[in-house]
């Protein structure tokens, strides 16, 4: 790889590089954290039930309920794919669109 | 950052209710004339908008923190759009999300659209235009203003829920209880996302530089700049 191609192509290499490191550091974290774990405890919760469960440890409680809750976790998930879905086919349709248009202005 | 149904006292989510309207109602007068009047601009309202659902539908396991949590993916329309209108983007995630998965709630979307569509949104524009003024180099501007706005949603949740649900010792023990949950996650979350961010913004110059400067994000001696230096 020549300077040039590493110049093109500096912000994928950073991102690349910004992943790997994400990812090292979790595998790292989670088998420091799974040899302490205590057996039955869960690991790697969201944030955002830690925060509930904050709220409700002080005695509040909810005071309504949502109207409809996913009925597992497994239906949770597939939800929530289908929001990233809807994202990333959004993404694509236009960056490929805009692309096809670059070419086809091109003289053939 | 989503507050969950029930979880905010009654007069709390009066209270953001009413925060929040004003942005809402002049973000979808603003979103209105935008679609109408720039046409053009359309497409990259869309991808906008849809990395938003994107990168807020992901749970990311923070290293730092042993927990999870999502990006909220309103850098990149903060920075072509401005926050007014990612408000509205915002809401429509937020309403998606409360109705289909139970995350988030109808009684707690103002405090949730407050901190992921208002106060983010509107902390990272200022860092945008201040990066601007001091001709800060756009990709490092980006990834300032994505990571400052996803990292400032979560603060805000913080302070909303330590007003709202004081645990044992008063306003700033508990803002220090759920600073410690949500912001210190979210750290490398906002810097991974600051970085993805950045490097979408590379894509979009190379693709429609002709919108990005009718945004007046970029002049046309700038973007012929960048495209050289990728060239």
């Amino acid at each position: 790889m020549n300077f040039k191609t590493l110049r093109k192509y500096k912000l994928e290499i950073i991102f690349a590089v910004v992943v790997i490191v994400f990812a090292a550091v979790f595998l790292i974290q989670n088998s420091n954290i799974q040899a302490n774990a205590k057996p039955g405890q869960e690991t790697w919760q969201g944030s955002d039930d830690m925060g509930s469960a904050t709220i409700e440890a002080t005695g509040y409680h909810p005071w309504i309920q949502p109207l409809w809750t996913p009925p597992s976790t497994e239906v949770e998930s597939l939800l929530f794919s289908v929001q990233s879905g809807l994202g990333a086919f959004v993404i694509g349709y236009f960056f490929g669109f805009y692309r096809g248009k670059r070419d086809s202005a091109k003289p053939a | 950052m989503h507050i969950m149904e029930g979880y905010l006292p009654p007069q709390w989510c009066v209270f953001w209710y009413l925060v929040s309207a004003p942005f809402i109602i002049y973000g979808i007068y603003i979103l209105n004339q935008q679609v109408k009047e720039n046409r053009e601009t359309l497409s990259l309202l869309a991808v906008s908008g849809a990395f938003i659902f994107l990168l807020s539908s992901l749970k990311l396991p923070s290293p730092v923190a042993g927990s999870c949590s999502h990006p909220t993916g309103t850098g990149l329309s903060t920075v072509l759009f401005g926050p007014i209108i990612t408000c509205v983007l915002s809401l429509i995630v937020l309403i998606f999300q409360a109705l289909f998965m139970a995350h988030g709630g109808i009684t707690t979307l103002g405090a949730n659209v407050f901190s992921m569509g208002i106060a983010g949104p509107l902390l990272g524009y200022a860092v945008y235009r201040l990066g601007k003024a001091v001709n800060l180099n756009i990709f490092v501007n980006i990834f300032l203003v994505t990571a400052v706005a996803d990292l400032f949603t979560y603060i805000i949740t913080a302070i909303e829920l330590a007003a709202a649900v004081p645990l044992h010792g008063g306003f700033l023990v508990s803002f220090e209880t759920f600073f410690a949950i949500y912001a210190i996650t979210q750290v490398p979350l906002a810097i991974l996302e600051g970085v993805l961010i950045a490097l979408v913004f590379k894509y979009i110059v190379q693709s429609r530089a002709d919108i990005l400067i009718k945004l007046k994000v970029l002049t046309p001696e700038q973007v012929a700049k960048i495209m050289e230096s990728f060239a």
